[in-house]
């Protein structure tokens, strides 16, 4: 009978405690036999809108030269910009470097999320007219590096209240989409050419929240760390909204002007 | 007893996930990664950029003058909740727990020395009635949507947007998203207001837990003093009149913006303004807080610019 108590205290004190955690527990795992666009919590396919209400003037338009305004970067860094040369850029066929994966979710962009086949979530941008592939499952990077690099995914799904398989009813419930990209080229975090090297890693955290008014919502939560050009990690959030068709998707090619 | 422990065991499987919630309880460093000349020394007088403002919001804002805080009366007005990200500060989050059930009652989202505590009501009571009092906190209730925290908050009084005078009205409202990473939390604030905005407005900040951050939980007490004698006893109000705010094309002169875009508007937002920018040019070097990350050394950065205390630069004549 003393056995009774104790599973009562067990349950009653480490309860409670156990349940309190930290955002980055173990995610459940969708069961093996599912492929990632099967086993995906919701559908976040279709068009987001990059919404500018943030860094507007760093974002919208480009920056004067020598502008480092919230970027922690490096002497070094800081060296680079100096000397960045548009003109040079283009002569060079690198016009699309303020387009690569460390900065294209901040540029004012429209995204076509689609799935290229089951275990991959393609990402295109209408500016600069690029394309981000993220993998699901056992996938592999490597070979040459590229601007979008090598983007490894997967969804951290939420604790339910009452266990089993999380088939979310709504967006806001999906959990989040976690993506890892390096083996990217070296490019620029914003167009006036405050650069990014090739050791850069980029993590993301993808999260879809539903307005009060039946909007979706999609905020990237962006840490990028580079041991060459960044004195700390340069954490940003932008937000983009769900559109209801591709009737604004306007591809421009990569720019290294305005 | 071994059947004992496994009895246990399964309680504590099956109590785990009747209770699960996310902890986000600590002390939450800001990381000014953005807007950091909104958060930090402030906006431009004028500046309205990426605001989805109306027309009636965009003319009370042009008759802002930030001397109007010099008004003994004003000086101890708080920010409204939605300052929680807008502002330059850290958070300080804790729960309030039922003593008897340990159920979160609230979370609470700590005060800074010009906004108030943030309660986050979690035990399903009601928001007040439309005519209620409004209050600096506003009044709050929260639940969870997977992992992220959603809280909605109505009945705060009229407050500021933007630190340059655009308003929100007693009828604006705020849902924010909580969600926490690792030690990463991410904070996005939906703001709506039937007066003064004509679509959502949305701003989101990213923080890092930081146990040694210096953070309090009540604001400091405000004692008013009279800052500009002219304006004791004289009841007037430090403002512009309609047409005649001076500072409407400092960002014009300073930045090569259009005017029109500086004003705000929804369409500022939106990607395809950028058509309206064909024929931008920007300033040839950086002008105004160009020493780049707070605390760089004192010495040259951009080009013709020197760098003076507090990460402003100056251009350098020579």
């Amino acid at each position: 009978m003393r056995a009774a108590p104790l599973i009562v205290a067990l349950g009653l004190t480490v309860a409670p405690i156990a349940a309190q955690t930290r955002g980055d527990a173990a995610p459940q795992t969708p069961p093996a036999a599912k492929t990632a666009r099967a086993a995906a919590p919701t559908d976040v396919t279709g068009y987001w809108v990059s919404l500018i209400t943030e860094d507007w003037r760093w974002r919208m338009v480009m920056p004067a030269r020598g502008d480092y305004q919230s970027v922690p970067l490096t002497a070094e860094a800081k060296r680079v910009a100096d000397g960045w040369n548009p003109a040079k850029d283009e002569a060079a066929g690198e016009q699309c470097r303020a387009y690569g994966a460390a900065g294209i979710m901040r540029m004012p962009t429209r995204l076509h999320v689609t799935w290229a086949d089951e275990e991959t979530l393609k990402v295109e941008a209408d500016a600069g007219t690029q394309t981000r592939l993220l993998h699901f499952g056992a996938w592999k990077g490597g070979g040459r590096p590229s601007w979008q690099g090598d983007s490894a995914a997967t969804w951290e799904l939420p604790r339910r209240a009452e266990g089993g398989a999380q088939p979310a009813d709504s967006v806001s419930k999906a959990g989040t989409l976690k993506v890892v990209t390096a083996n990217m080229r070296p490019g620029y975090l914003r167009q006036n050419g405050l650069p990014y090297s090739g050791k850069a890693k980029l993590t993301e955290y993808w999260d879809f929240h539903g307005g009060r008014n039946g909007e979706q919502f999609l905020v990237v939560s962006t840490i990028v760390e580079d041991p060459q050009y960044l004195q700390t990690p340069w954490m940003t959030s932008p937000n983009f909204k769900r559109e209801p068709d591709g009737s604004k998707w306007d591809p421009s090619p990569c720019r290294t002007s305005r | 007893m071994v059947k004992t422990i496994l009895l246990a065991f399964n309680m504590l499987a099956v109590a785990v996930p009747a209770l699960a919630q996310i902890d986000l309880a600590g002390h939450w460093a800001a990381r000014a990664h953005e807007d950091w000349e909104e958060r930090g020394p402030g906006p431009e007088v004028v500046d309205y950029l990426g605001l989805p403002i109306n027309e009636e919001a965009r003319s009370r804002a042009l008759a802002y003058s930030t001397s109007a805080f010099s008004l003994p009366e004003r000086q101890c007005l708080y920010y409204a909740p939605h300052y929680n990200v807008i502002g330059p500060f850290g958070l300080e989050i804790w729960a309030d727990t039922d003593p008897n059930s340990g159920r979160v009652v609230s979370w609470n989202i700590g005060a800074f020395i010009d906004k108030a505590v943030n309660t986050i009501w979690m035990d399903g009571r009601p928001h007040p009635g439309p005519n209620a009092l409004r209050t600096f906190s506003g009044f709050t209730t929260g639940q969870w949507e997977g992992n992220t925290l959603v809280a909605y908050t109505t009945h705060y009084k009229e407050a500021y947007l933007r630190r340059n005078g655009v308003p929100t009205s007693d009828q604006a409202s705020m849902t924010m998203y909580i969600t926490r990473h690792g030690d990463m939390l991410t904070v996005l604030e939906v703001i709506e207001d039937p007066v003064y905005l004509t679509e959502p407005f949305l701003v989101s900040r990213n923080y890092q837990l930081d146990p040694a951050a210096n953070m309090t939980r009540v604001p400091a007490p405000c004692v008013p003093e009279a800052e500009l004698p002219q304006l004791k006893g004289e009841g007037r109000v430090p403002h512009y009149l309609p047409g005649r705010n001076p500072f409407v094309n400092e960002m014009t002169q300073r930045y090569n913006l259009p005017t029109e875009a500086v004003l705000g508007g929804a369409d500022t937002m939106y990607p395809e303004y950028k058509k309206k920018l064909e024929s931008y040019q920007p300033p040839a070097i950086c002008v105004r807080y160009c020493c780049g990350w707070g605390g760089a050394p004192p010495g040259r950065t951009a080009p013709n610019v020197d760098c003076i205390t507090g990460g402003s630069g100056k251009i350098n004549e020579q």
